[in-house]
């Protein structure tokens, strides 16, 4: 799609917001590295440009389901960042009270169904959210986002199969980094691409260059109406790269260094975005760098937050099991 | 007083669905052959004519897909999926969408998210219908923080605590035995609520209690009446729902009697029956004048051939040997 089609606070958003993942991001990488963030984290550098062109196209009442991999999802669909920080550090004032950490990052708020620790989990989620819009003659959308190796995984295809017998308004979005850890595209499947899949289904399925945010938010946005004008789901599958491990910690024996390297000099999304911006006259690199300046600021601040915060106290360990009280013992404690 | 008129615990069930369908809009049926054909068991008999395939949705074969889908419709807050997994055997295809899905999306969400939902299946042997259709796993989703687990026992039961469950805001799984669809009791035609969490004395009794589940209610309470007839007094204790727990009605039974047989459909390790022994010999252990006993199928699977499969349920007369043996 060419610039001038899209209004430019569009693109000045989508490249703020792309911007605050990459530097969020490669923030958390530095803050796991201290030991400062437990557990699992999945890092989103490289494929900003998915969720961001995605996001562009949704509104707050429009819902996703996201990853193992989700804080660009979140980030983009309008989460806070200092609750998510401190969800990362496992504190109070965490988005979830520190009980889901990174790989469970949610905030029904901004319909954000939540990030999954099960690969291929949240798919039918999505169609659910469909079903629910749908029967309350709603036009909003839902949009399930997962990986190519997720594809392999049964919630996939009967996730799919559902949402298009019934006609929902879903869109599945296939992030396909190459890798699912270490395992190559060619190994998981005999297929050219995941977009096939859709002709299986009997929807339309498109591949598109995942690291060209406009041609994301292009074929987004076809399907995301179409969605909307209740014709049905669309399967895209996104051909992107992360240019980090599969999580941090990841020795990365599968891919060679030259493989990266070559990425991130020829493909990083936000460069090529920025390059677009600047040639085309859209803004000036003092206006972008002050979006990096800002963004800096914002994370920053978001880290003290976390860092600052409280962790959670012992009664909390059996608080939020359940939302409606009953009679007998629910939360079991000899 | 005016006689209740005696309907099926299938007819029962249908009320509450009907009940709650007609009162709230969010509710939606949805599982295999629920629709014309009215699910193969009739509890959803009806509904498709009276709602309509927006709300009563035939699905395919999709456990994962279906259930995965009532997770994220309710979790949105636009539905309130009532859920119909044909047995509770092919729990294994949808077993993630349940124990880590539904079952923990509130609390790893910080006490974000509700999920309105019931998952109703179906369990029990007797049918030959071998070790794949035949099982009662209720044991696996009692294992699971995060479900709330109902399994009814009579009609009226029945009734009360379906509508209970389609009220509640949290993942109910509520497992129907198949051997008492048929049986018929008194059941009021308006519609009542049973609480969940509230077990029911089904008999009283001063000398001996049986905690039994769903089917082996009704054994139990054959095993007690002949008792009766040779002065022995034995109390039947039905939970009704497995969590919550009426942890107090159960204890207060024991204390009372002093002896406590279990009788359980269920696999025998590390089952409901075993930890209604755990909970009674970690709480109740000085009012105990005999050791516990657990009745329970052998942990085999479910045969075919009905001169294994009656071996292999729970039997009155085993039962009846277990009582003897705590008096
Ligand atoms: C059901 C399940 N199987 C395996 C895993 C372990 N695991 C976590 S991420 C991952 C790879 C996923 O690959 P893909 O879907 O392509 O997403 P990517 O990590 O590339 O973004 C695996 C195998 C899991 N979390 N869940």
């Amino acid at each position: 799609m060419v610039v001038e089609e899209i209004p430019k606070e569009t693109l000045l958003w989508m490249y703020e917001t792309m911007v605050k993942i990459r530097v969020h991001e490669e923030k958390v990488a530095e803050l796991f590295a201290q030991g400062k963030i437990p557990g699992f984290v999945h890092l989103y550098v490289g494929e900003e440009a998915v969720a961001v062109g995605v996001m562009a196209n949704l509104r707050k009442d429009d819902f996703i389901t996201s990853t193992h991999r989700g804080h660009g999802h979140y980030i983009a669909k309008g989460g806070c960042i200092e609750a998510s920080m401190a969800e990362l550090f496992g504190k109070k004032t965490g988005i979830c009270k520190g009980k889901g950490g990174s790989m469970h990052i949610a905030d029904l708020d901004i319909g954000e169904l939540g990030a999954n620790g099960i690969v291929g989990g949240g798919i039918p989620h999505a169609v659910g959210a469909g079903l629910g819009i749908k029967l309350n003659g709603l036009d909003s959308v839902a949009v399930a986002f997962f990986g190519e190796g997720a594809s392999n995984q049964q919630n996939f295809h009967e996730g799919i199969n559902i949402a298009s017998i019934w006609k929902l308004p879903v869109v599945f979005v296939c992030e396909n980094n190459l890798y699912q850890i270490s395992l190559p595209y060619s190994k998981q499947q005999a297929i050219k691409s995941v977009a096939e899949r859709g002709k299986a289904y009997g929807i339309p399925g498109v591949a598109v260059d995942g690291q060209d945010v406009l041609a994301v938010y292009e074929v987004a946005k076809e399907a995301i109406e179409r969605a909307r004008r209740g014709e049905g789901p669309t399967l895209i599958e996104v051909k992107t790269y992360r240019f980090r491990g599969h999580f941090e910690g990841d020795p990365e024996v599968y891919r060679s260094k030259d493989e990266v390297e070559w990425w991130k000099k020829n493909k990083d999304p936000i460069k090529l975005f920025e390059e677009k911006l600047l040639s085309k006259g859209i803004a000036t690199k003092e206006e972008l760098d002050a979006i990096w300046e800002k963004v800096k600021r914002e994370i920053e601040d978001a880290v003290k937050f976390a860092e600052e915060s409280p962790w959670p106290t012992k009664e909390d360990v059996v608080e939020d099991v359940f939302s409606t009280p009953t009679k007998g013992v629910l939360v079991w404690q000899w | 007083m005016a006689v209740v008129r005696e309907i099926t615990f299938a007819q029962a069930l249908n009320e509450a669905l009907d009940y709650e369908m007609a009162k709230d809009e969010k509710v939606v049926v949805m599982g295999e052959d629920v629709g014309v054909y009215g699910g193969i068991y009739g509890v959803t008999a009806g509904l498709y004519d009276k709602y309509g395939p927006e709300r009563v949705r035939d699905t395919p074969i999709a456990e994962s897909g279906f259930i995965g889908t009532s997770v994220g419709a309710a979790a949105t807050g636009l539905l309130r999926p009532v859920v119909e997994l044909m047995f509770i055997d092919f729990l294994g295809v949808a077993y993630d969408q349940i124990y880590n899905q539904a079952a923990k999306m509130r609390y790893m969400f910080g006490g974000k998210a509700k999920i309105p939902m019931v998952l109703r299946t179906t369990c029990g042997a007797g049918f030959s219908a071998a070790a794949q259709h035949s099982q009662s796993l209720h044991a696996l989703f009692v294992h699971v923080p995060g479900l709330k687990v109902v399994m009814p026992s009579t009609p009226y039961d029945a009734k009360g605590l379906l509508i209970s469950s389609i009220e509640d805001d949290d993942p109910v799984v509520f497992i129907e035995h198949k051997g008492l669809y048929a049986i018929k009791g008194p059941v009021p035609e308006e519609p009542y609520s049973i609480p969940l969490g509230e077990a029911d004395v089904k008999k009283e009794g001063k000398d001996v209690t049986i905690v039994a589940t769903a089917a082996m209610v009704h054994k139990s309470l054959e095993v007690a009446k002949k008792l009766e007839e040779e002065g022995i007094s034995v109390e039947v204790v039905d939970p009704r729902t497995l969590v919550p727990l009426d942890v107090d009605t159960i204890l207060n039974s024991i204390k009372k009697t002093g002896r406590l047989v279990v009788v359980d459909e269920g696999y025998p390790r590390c089952g409901f029956a075993t930890d209604i022994a755990a909970l009674a010999v970690s709480r109740a252990f000085d009012a105990l004048k005999a050791p516990v006993k657990i009745i329970t199928p052998p942990a085999t699977p479910v045969p075919f051939s009905p001169a294994l499969e009656k071996e292999w349920i729970p039997s009155s007369e085993k039962i009846e040997k277990a009582v003897r043996e705590v008096l």
